[in-house]
């Protein structure tokens, strides 16, 4: 008796809190939003997430071109690179040569632009937004004004950058992890003037919106989720958004003291990463920094950054494989905490990446004890995506192409990361291209698929249209077979010492074996970044003239996908829907004898279907179904 | 029987099923925490970054040093340096003048912790009178911070200076050099010092506004646009856990600049 009192109350504590839900959602409706709240300051997480989406595609399409550049200087150092000049300028210099000061910069930006705004914020801050609220089950995000800021940041960051492409000295040229004291001292080089100032600007605005996009995702996972969706019915994609979103906002705070620590030994004469320089045959005044200091303030954030890149292409992975599989995502709890595994491992490996910086070896070895142990949450992940596999009725699309893509480019490059997080090891093969071969094809080609997979699954819901397949299989074959072609000799030429960020190798005889296969990869390079182009052309054509989408194109279970075609900002008309089961009900056995195919959407209850429920589903149909016939009989 | 056991079970985890506030806080006050959870990282990073440098600077010891004086040799000891205290020129009172200042800001916490409770009573009135204890509180802690700044800054010509390479006597201090020891003693002093008071003057700055909208009875009008959903006074809470915050955090920073 006590427990159906308690039972009722809490029902009308619901009921009272969808009624508040729904009242906002009708005050909303009641007046038509202007061009420019509706489109440009929009506080609807769906628009937010395009916005993210097209200024994340802009900048990979830049960060893509940097990368065809400086792979046309790699591959082809006696090439004449005139034709360039109206777009580079006297970035060519009189010989017709890429200035070497630019080369350095190419690398310093791709870097940063690939790693911040395209992998970060475009990956994150499109699909979290988007998926967020969407599969939870929300009307929107917690603060939609947080929200908005948070892309306008990110927009003004885009433009400090942006701008700092076109400064007469060029932009940042230190490397992405811009470390000090090159970044710090303005008459280093050329690259450390006024676009290293332009850098840091821009990144600390880009922190404040991760910052804020971050808390924005945590808070409403936590309190906006319907009724029903416990967090262990939450979809797979959004337990990757929830912990990359945590661990943005432990790490990224982190680079922001370093980034205001580098602003003042900049500016303002401070010594926080300076001590006893000579420049130019001249001492520096500055005394009793460290620079290693930095190196450990930025790996903090730098190494769960990694994971920040690509938990959300993992949870997209899960999402898309088990749908296009036909089969519940194998271990589906391993999947979850292999997850939290991930994320709580990042923040204890960040000295990894300082083997070299002549810290102590036995302090080394347990780091390397603790980055080896990564391998086993990341290996239950990659069985857990083949056994998905295994056996189930795959459907080809292009979005399961590239998932398909992810757990094979997870799995090369991340069998390298093995040899690396050695300490021994990295030793030879620290800062040479085989570090460079593991981070493209683990982190840079994996989080890529993972958000192209993305886009080419959720176009639908965020279109209302298809993309074209053939041109997405094209797509795919030619990126996937391009990405292997870059990556996969770089390994060879890592192995035989070539060092990453070199201008140019033509100087060294040891290096004259490689010639043919530097043109090699450069060409295969300029082949996957000319098939984005197929990609840029099926995407805008078909955000217009694409086939129109039905309301549930791929068969899936998870909630956006009972929304209409077009959600408007509310996403549901009427009352959300409630969650009754688990987001991987694909192929249970006996749905037909309930009315259903080969999948149940989450928002079935289970008294709905007797026939396929599993025994201890049959208990909990009884939990539901009583408790639905209480609720009706509150809302008379 | 099993079926009472598993309602009971399902019944305990209703709180994370979904639909309501596992944390019983709304969005608001949850967000408020994680950014703070966020902000510690920024100061846990910058407070290491203090240990870390300050620890591979040669502390002062007497048998190797000889009799304690400014020097760039070594770290300082900060009872000699934070001395002063207005109005009392030339009289040595080590680390008296912070002390009244850390007191006043961990009052202006207590009176932060009224303010809120008197929210919970839906006191106007109240809520009113210990918002503007607690401004006060913010501002004299911001203007004893500049003293404090420019004290430090001002310096004087004294026996204790750290001397140049060449003999000369450096006197105050700026970002390249002080007369009270290695060049990064005041630029970490400066710049964590510097971050948290930033912190303050942004937190009375919400203060005021919380307290002019409170003025205005803009928390508890049934009608009000702003946390609509929300208890009445909840933003008084919120920039009460912001407060709370920016105190402990001066507690640490105190802590490591004064009394270590």
């Amino acid at each position: 008796m006590a427990t159906h009192i308690h039972n009722e109350s809490a029902s009308i504590d619901a009921l009272h809190h969808e009624h508040t839900q729904e009242h906002a959602h009708e005050h909303e409706h009641h007046h038509e939003e202007s061009f420019i709240r509706k489109y440009i300051f929009s506080e609807d997480h769906k628009i937010i997430s395009k916005q993210f989406l097209i200024t994340g595609l802009f900048w990979a399409f830049l960060g893509g071109l940097m990368s065809v550049i400086f792979r046309l200087q790699l591959g082809f150092p006696e090439m004449k690179l005139e034709f360039l000049r109206p777009l580079l300028g006297t970035w060519i210099n009189e010989t017709g040569k890429l200035d070497p000061n630019f080369y350095l910069a190419l690398v310093t930006m791709h870097g940063t632009i690939m790693v911040f705004f395209v992998l970060t914020a475009g990956l994150s801050g499109t699909f979290s937004n988007f998926l967020i609220p969407l599969q939870i089950g929300a009307r929107d995000m917690a603060s939609g004004f947080l929200n908005m800021l948070s892309y306008w940041f990110f927009f003004a960051s885009s433009v400090v950058m942006f701008i700092s492409l076109f400064v007469e000295t060029g932009p940042a040229a230190g490397g992405w992890v811009v470390y000090p004291p090159l970044s710090a001292l303005p008459q280093a080089m050329p690259g450390s003037g006024l676009g290293m100032t332009l850098w840091l600007v821009s990144m600390s605005l880009f922190i404040v919106s991760t910052l804020l996009g971050g808390i924005n995702y945590i808070t409403t996972v936590i309190n906006l989720r319907t009724q029903g969706m416990s967090f262990a019915r939450l979809p797979l994609t959004i337990w990757a958004f929830f912990v990359t979103a945590v661990l943005g906002l432990l790490s990224f705070p982190v680079l922001f003291a370093a980034a205001l620590l580098l602003i003042f030994d900049r500016s303002l004469g401070t010594s926080f990463y300076l001590s006893e320089i000579y420049i130019g045959g001249e001492a520096l005044p500055n005394m009793g920094g460290s620079p290693i200091l930095y190196q450990h303030l930025f790996w903090f954030l730098g190494h769960p950054e990694v994971y920040i890149v690509l938990l959300p292409a993992l949870g997209i992975t899960s999402e898309i494989i088990a749908t296009n599989a036909r089969k519940p995502i194998f271990g589906y709890k391993a999947m979850v905490g292999s997850i939290l595994g991930i994320g709580f491992l990042s923040f204890i490996v960040w000295a990894h990446h300082m083997f070299t910086s002549g810290m102590d070896p036995f302090l080394g070895s347990v780091f390397m004890f603790l980055t080896l142990i990564i391998a086993v949450p990341s290996a239950v992940k990659a069985f857990n995506y083949i056994t998905t596999l295994w056996r189930g009725n795959i459907i080809f699309t292009p979005a399961m192409l590239f998932s398909v893509g992810l757990v094979s480019l997870f799995i090369s490059g991340g069998v390298t990361g093995i040899i690396l997080g050695n300490n021994a090891l990295d030793i030879q093969l620290h800062d040479t291209y085989f570090v460079v071969a593991h981070f493209h094809l683990v982190m840079g080609s994996a989080s890529f698929f993972g958000m192209v997979a993305g886009i080419y699954h959720w176009f639908p819901k965020m279109f209302g249209r298809m993309m074209d397949e053939k041109l997405g299989y094209i797509h795919f074959w030619l990126t996937f077979i391009g990405v292997y072609l870059v990556f996969f000799p770089m390994h060879y030429m890592g192995i035989a010492g070539f060092p990453r960020r070199y201008y140019s190798f033509t100087g060294f005889d040891a290096f004259k074996s490689f010639v043919d296969l530097n043109a090699f990869m450069s060409v295969a390079a300029i082949i996957a970044f000319s098939a984005q182009l197929i990609f840029a052309f099926n995407f805008f054509y078909s955000m217009f003239r694409g086939r129109r989408a039905p309301q549930n194109p791929w068969g899936s279970n998870t909630l956006e996908w009972t929304a209409p075609i077009n959600p408007g900002h509310g996403n549901w008309i009427g009352d959300i829907p409630k969650v009754y089961r688990w987001a991987y009900d694909y192929s249970k056995p006996n749905a037909d004898k309930d009315g259903f195919t080969d999948f149940i959407p989450q928002n079935i209850p289970l008294y709905q279907t007797p026939h396929s429920n599993l025994p201890h589903e049959q208990e909990l149909a009884k939990i539901q179904e009583a408790e639905d016939r209480e609720m009706k009989k509150l809302v008379g | 029987m099993a079926t009472t056991t598993s309602i009971a079970k399902y019944e305990s985890q209703k709180i994370w099923q979904g639909g309501n506030e596992p944390f019983k806080a709304s969005w608001g006050k949850l967000m408020m925490w994680f950014f703070l959870l966020s902000d510690a990282f920024t100061f846990s990073s910058l407070l290491i970054t203090y240990g870390l440098i300050r620890y591979s600077h040669v502390a002062y010891d007497p048998a190797v040093h000889g009799e304690f004086k400014f020097s760039t040799e070594y770290w300082p000891i900060p009872e000699k340096v934070f001395a002063g205290v207005p109005f009392f020129h030339g009289v040595n009172a080590p680390l008296v003048f912070v002390g009244i200042m850390t007191f006043i800001l961990i009052m202006s916490s207590v009176t932060m912790v009224l303010a809120v409770e008197a929210g919970h009573r839906r006191d106007r009135k109240d809520v009113e009178k210990w918002m503007l204890w607690t401004i006060l509180g913010g501002f004299t802690f911001l203007f004893s911070q500049a003293w404090e700044w420019t004290h430090f800054i001002i310096g004087e010509n004294s026996p204790m200076n750290a001397t140049r390479i060449d003999g000369t006597r450096i006197i105050g201090a700026n970002l390249v050099e002080n007369q009270y020891g290695p060049p990064l003693f005041a630029d970490l002093f400066f710049f964590i010092t510097g971050f948290h008071g930033f912190h303050v003057f942004s937190g009375v700055l919400i203060n005021i506004i919380v307290f002019y909208n409170v003025a205005m009875g803009i928390y508890d009008r049934p009608d009000r646009k702003i946390d609509p959903g929300a208890e009445p006074y909840e933003m008084v809470e919120k920039v009460g856990l912001y407060w709370h915050f920016v105190d402990l955090v001066w507690v640490f920073v105190f802590t490591a600049f004064y009394l270590i």
